[in-house]
């Protein structure tokens, strides 16, 4: 009873996991159709700015939840402008741009903070289950995410904003015929994923510590998430979590961390081959 | 006359082969050599990519599988001619399945190039986590993130206790990356080369014309994953060592900087690029300068500035080499329906 308790916590926080390093980059794939190399980059610096801004005195939940995707979002706007912006509607060439990107910031970081780990630790503590003791932290973020999903629809479907902007995606001409300018709603939209993307760095630092090269180790997963999620950003993305994500947290706890990785990967390259457009593809039609 | 000028660029690696030995010590020679695995191994993306069009992030998937069948094989059995041969196969059979799962599943480019990362960074994740000694493949264990280390060098084939030495593995290297030079030009200029340049320019059109896409473009990966675990095998055999590191992200932009620099569609290019920049990287990574922060801002320089259109232009009008992608465009069934029908 309680190992089952325990491995549903478990299987529940590795759909948390997914959903959160994915969201950003779901959310500038889904609306702007491009790929951003530089994710994990973006994961990276959130978490820096988390730990770094708590090493000075700031409190750690304000670190986490403001400053991080403060700081990435700010990032983001200036790689709107001088990267995306010039090369807006060349898919692979963006894509090796923000490859560069990704590059330039794990040395830029490397120079300026060392290639070492920093770290703050994780707060509130354990509860014990049985014999089991499971961290609370871990439930918060499943309930964060939960938020955030939330919000995410919430502000797509049910504001002004985001109606603009999903008209934005399906038609950029009649939208401007209309008076909107799509390029500040591609900013907007770029900032936005950034700052999901530092949100998701900032509360993964006290899991993990931070070091320049910590992207790679989640952008595998978050790459596979969002591309088997298809084009509805954050319903796919869910949906990619929700069957990638027990299957991970299954194989993990069977067999090793490793393994549960390379099955995510195997599951997802056969779910593209029934389903090319993603899990998305299911009820969308051709887009 | 026209068909030896596209085969001259093998000339200038011969030479250095010949003359090679007598030039420079030891240390260059193996610094060389090495450069010129990678710049074979550069040569498999340049091809797929420049000539088919399909973008693979995990070029170095392949190299790296190479090299760690080069390393088993040599082990288990002491003959590298045998490993060799497998560090050629077993990229390749891997290829054919993840081909068959990517270019069968009609996969867009860019998701192509998104899972073929993933399978780079899965296997990276993989061979660091091998550390226990009870991951071994016959004699070989797999050493985790310290891989393996001590693997023999070539020796000459049926003779395992004669191992070559640095002058003639350094001459192999060499006239391994001609031979697969020339290989490849000659494999463009056959008619699957045509057709492959003529998916490139449009999979539609090409494919109204009778020829299955899916099938020359599979072939093409697989070409290419055969040229990188060559690559990985003489890799591994001039260094004696392999680790995780073969499949990491930096071994994996490197190759992409090289195409892009050197230029797309040629061979030539990439390959003078690739030693520029291995030598460059050394230079770099002895004056104690990040290689990352430079050569990130270099791949975003030349992607923004659109060079890669610009640098093979004016490197073809110093060193009179040709772009022949432009040229063999007229000969491609797309380009000559299009004259004769429209």
């Amino acid at each position: 009873m309680d190992q089952t308790i325990v491995l549903l916590i478990a299987i529940a926080n590795n759909i948390a996991l997914l959903t959160l390093i994915s969201l950003g980059l779901a959310i500038i794939f889904g609306m702007m159709r491009v790929i951003n190399f530089a994710h994990g980059e973006f994961i990276m610096l959130g978490g820096y700015a988390t730990v770094l801004s708590a090493n000075h005195g700031i409190n750690l939940w304000i670190a986490m939840l403001v400053v991080a995707p403060l700081t990435v979002g700010l990032i983001g706007f200036v790689v709107e402008r001088l990267i995306i912006r010039p090369l807006y509607g060349q898919i692979i060439t963006t894509m090796l741009a923000t490859w560069g990107l990704s590059i330039f910031l794990i040395g830029a970081v490397t120079t300026i903070f060392g290639n070492t780990v920093l770290g703050v630790s994780a707060p509130l503590g354990n509860i014990t289950i049985g014999v089991y003791s499971v961290s609370i932290y871990q439930l918060v973020l499943i309930a964060i995410t939960a938020a955030l999903v939330g919000a995410c629809l919430f502000v797509l479907n049910r504001t002004r904003w985001g109606l603009i902007a999903r008209g934005t995606v399906q038609n950029p001409t009649m939208a401007s015929a209309i008076g909107i300018d799509p390029t500040r709603v591609y900013a907007m939209t770029f900032m936005a994923g950034a700052a999901l993307s530092g949100l998701a760095g900032g509360l993964l630092a006290p899991l993990s510590g931070v070091i320049p090269q910590m992207g790679a180790a989640y952008i595998a997963r978050a790459f596979v998430t969002v591309i088997s999620g298809g084009s509805a950003m954050v319903i796919g993305t869910l949906s990619a979590a929700g069957i990638l994500g027990p299957t991970v947290a299954i194989l993990s706890y069977a067999a090793t961390p490793v393994i549960g990785e390379a099955a995510l990967l195997l599951l997802a390259i056969g779910l593209l081959r029934v389903l090319p457009r993603g899990i998305s593809g299911l009820w969308q039609g051709g887009r | 006359m026209e068909r030896l000028k596209s085969y001259a660029f093998v000339l200038p690696i011969l030479l250095l082969a010949a003359i090679g030995p007598s030039v420079f010590e030891m240390f260059g020679l193996v610094q060389i050599s090495n450069f010129a695995t990678m710049a074979l191994a550069v040569l498999g993306l340049a091809f797929v990519w420049g000539f088919l069009g399909v973008l693979s992030l995990g070029h170095a998937a392949f190299f790296g599988l190479g090299a760690y069948a080069y390393a088993i094989t040599v082990i288990n059995l002491n003959e590298s001619s045998f490993a060799v041969m497998a560090a050629i196969a077993v990229p390749a059979l891997f290829s054919v399945v993840l081909g068959y799962f990517l270019f069968f599943g009609r996969v867009s480019d860019v998701y192509l190039g998104v899972i073929t990362l993933c399978v780079t960074l899965v296997l990276y994740n993989f061979t660091s986590a091998t550390a226990d000694p009870s991951y071994h493949i016959g004699a070989a264990p797999l050493g985790g993130f310290n891989g393996i280390t001590a693997v023999p060098q070539l020796n000459w084939p049926g003779d395992a206790e004669q191992f070559l030495e640095v002058e003639t593995t350094f001459r192999i290297c060499l006239i391994v990356l001609a031979l697969v030079y020339a290989a490849l030009v000659a494999l463009r200029r056959s008619s699957v080369g045509r057709i492959m340049v003529a998916v490139r320019e449009s999979e539609l059109r090409s494919e109204l014309l009778g020829y299955d896409v899916r099938l020359y473009k599979m072939l093409g990966f697989s070409v290419s994953a055969a040229v990188a675990g060559l690559a990985g095998a003489l890799f591994t055999a001039v260094n004696g060592y392999v680790g995780p590191s073969a499949f990491d992200l930096n071994q994996a932009s490197q190759f992409l900087l090289w195409v892009i620099a050197g230029g797309l569609g040629g061979l030539a290019g990439p390959v003078i690029a690739s030693f520029v920049f291995q030598y460059v990287s050394t230079y770099l990574g002895t004056s104690g300068v990040n290689t990352d922060l430079v050569f990130g801002a270099i791949i975003m320089l030349f992607v923004l500035l659109k060079v890669r259109e610009r640098v093979p232009a004016l490197w073809g009008r110093v060193l009179q080499f040709r772009r022949p992608a432009r040229r063999v465009q007229a000969f491609t069934p797309s380009a000559r329906a299009v004259e004769s029908g429209e």
